[in-house]
């Protein structure tokens, strides 16, 4: 895939949309066009145009303060909370433009899951935490909702260590628990897209490792898109790379090749940890 | 010379630390020698009979059955009143108003509210509950004017209950596809509401102290029935204690000391019943 040249100009993007071999528009689940977005005076991404390939992990990766989390919240509007923000530009979701005054954010964020950087389970038990997001769609059948609940643990792997107190409250977890907990509780509403903001950044080595084989499992059935401080994790876990910086798309491609033979410099100086 | 340094730093810990003591024996001594002087004074007076019997011009007859009575009911109609009207005005100016001028205008404001004298909140309630709506000097302008009174105190504990509340919580019910109100209905108030209840309680045992606006709308010192509806004249302890203790006669100062002894025993209930909730919400929501 030749994606790494889709950068910044937008008439290049066209170019290479079009001549793009192998590559049919619907295996793209979201795609970001000219955005720009501004927190009052300042602009915190700048211009950025990229297609997010179908059941696949994208990282996204870059210095602190780059933009790659606003970047992230733009997939599911949760920069809509912040007064100063502005955007400019169109991100879709398949054909949708997600900030067309016709789309319904709770809708959306109901394909479009989000799981944050720190693990933030509701003050309630474990079952409680993953039937939310069905109870609040106004479903009401039990079985039903013990039938999801039951199944996104199982995906999420947590079941075997929790099946025998689903009651327990769910901050008595371990912090790796509760983050698989999240998880769950995001896929129980069935996305069928995942937007992770440095899920592991606040777990241990072993939690790391095993969201991480979550991760490569899920991306089975779930578009995934990750931002991470994490060089080594974004090298073992994602497809494809974006590199930000200072709110600009540097570089975007292939994983593999990003890390082995980046385009551009300063790619590589962040990737090298020469400066970053 | 460092060690010199440390040593007049000890020094001026161990100042402080005594500094903090004293004026913390100081403050509890004083509370002491009032309870104790009070307890003193008029437990004796302390019976049923007083409780249940109509205020008299004479001492030993007096109780303060139509006080307390007229007391309860301007708590219960004053919480009826202040505890909606406050607690969703703060969860408008937390959750929903946008955040630009005006809305820090109106916060500058409800903070001032919250010093004005509670006099100049009887005046008002005077020329507008009484006079303008006809209330008279009934139960319900009274209540009407003490919830004007607290409705701040009870907005901003409201929101300074609902700014506890981690925002990662309220991300993770938005972003799994819930409304605003959603999010505040089955997380926000949930997680806020033992700081809430405890804002709400504490305003309101104020509330049950407060003389002076309810003497300028008009309760009397004299009521010689006890009221049975919010639209009755009215009397309160406080304003029963403050007749009394207006009186030559010792025999009326020993019942103003049973009828504070009351009134503290509804306020201290109150702060206990405040604490009480406090520990229980923490306990169960501990982050």
């Amino acid at each position: 895939m030749q994606m790494e040249s889709e950068i910044k100009a937008p008439e290049i993007q066209k170019m290479e949309t079009k001549s793009r071999a192998g590559i049919t528009k619907q295996e793209y689940k979201l795609r970001a066009k000219n955005v720009d977005v501004f927190y009052n005076n300042f602009q915190a991404i700048h211009n950025i145009s990229m297609d997010i390939v179908d059941k696949s992990v994208t990282a996204f990766i870059g210095p602190s303060g780059c933009g790659k989390s606003t970047f992230l919240r733009l997939f599911n509007r949760m920069n809509d909370y912040i007064d100063s923000f502005a955007m400019n530009g169109q991100i879709c979701l398949g054909d949708q433009d997600i900030y067309d005054s016709c789309v319904r954010v709770e809708e959306l964020r109901k394909t479009v899951g989000m799981v944050f950087q720190k693990p933030n389970p509701f003050p309630k038990s474990i079952f409680d935490n993953v039937a939310y997001g069905l109870r609040i769609q106004g479903i009401k059948d039990k079985e039903r909702i013990e039938e999801r609940v039951i199944e996104s643990l199982r995906q999420s792997t947590l079941y075997e260590e929790v099946k025998d107190n689903l009651d327990k409250q769910a901050l008595a977890l371990s912090g790796g628990q509760q983050q698989r907990l999240c998880i769950a509780r995001a896929l129980a509403v069935k996305p069928s897209v995942l937007l992770m903001d440095e899920p592991t950044s606040a777990l241990d080595p072993i939690s790391t490792g095993k969201i991480e084989d979550l991760i490569s499992e899920l991306k089975e059935k779930y578009t995934i898109a990750i931002v991470t401080h994490n060089m080594q994790q974004a090298g073992r876990i994602s497809d494809h790379t974006a590199f930000l910086y200072m709110g600009k798309l540097v570089e975007y491609g292939d994983t593999q090749k990003i890390f082995t033979n980046p385009e551009k410099d300063r790619t590589q100086n962040y990737i090298t940890g020469r400066f970053g | 010379m460092v060690r010199l340094m440390s040593n007049v730093n000890r020094l001026k810990d161990k100042v402080f630390r005594v500094i903090g003591v004293t004026s913390i024996i100081f403050c509890l001594l004083i509370l002491v020698i009032f309870i104790a002087f009070i307890i003193y004074q008029g437990s004796a007076r302390l019976s049923w009979e007083f409780m249940i019997s109509l205020p008299s011009r004479f001492a030993e007859k007096s109780g303060i059955y139509t006080a307390w009575v007229g007391t309860l009911w301007v708590l219960v109609l004053t919480t009826l009143i202040a505890f909606p009207l406050g607690v969703g005005a703060g969860i408008y100016l937390e959750e929903y108003s946008p955040k630009n001028w005006l809305s820090k205008l109106l916060e500058i404001n409800i903070a001032n509210l919250a010093g004005v004298p509670s006099i100049i909140y009887g005046l008002l309630g005077l020329e507008f509950f009484v006079r303008i709506m006809k209330m008279g000097n009934s139960i319900l302008a009274g209540s009407l004017t003490l919830a004007l009174l607290i409705l701040p105190i009870i907005i901003v504990s409201t929101r300074e209950a609902i700014q506890a509340v981690p925002g990662t919580i309220r991300e993770a019910s938005l972003a799994l596809g819930a409304t605003k109100w959603q999010t505040i209905r089955n997380q926000i108030l949930p997680a806020s509401f033992g700081g809430i209840l405890t804002g709400v309680i504490l305003a309101i045992s104020r509330a049950v102290g407060e003389t002076a606006p309810l003497i300028v709308i008009g309760a009397l010192a004299y009521v010689p029935f006890v009221p049975k509806g919010p639209f009755d004249e009215f009397t309160v302890l406080p304003i029963q204690i403050f007749n009394w203790v207006s009186r030559p006669q010792h025999e009326f100062i020993i019942n103003a000391a049973a009828a504070i002894i009351v009134l503290l025993l509804i306020t201290f209930t109150m702060n206990g019943i405040a604490v009480y909730l406090r520990n229980r919400w923490q306990q169960k929501i501990s982050w």
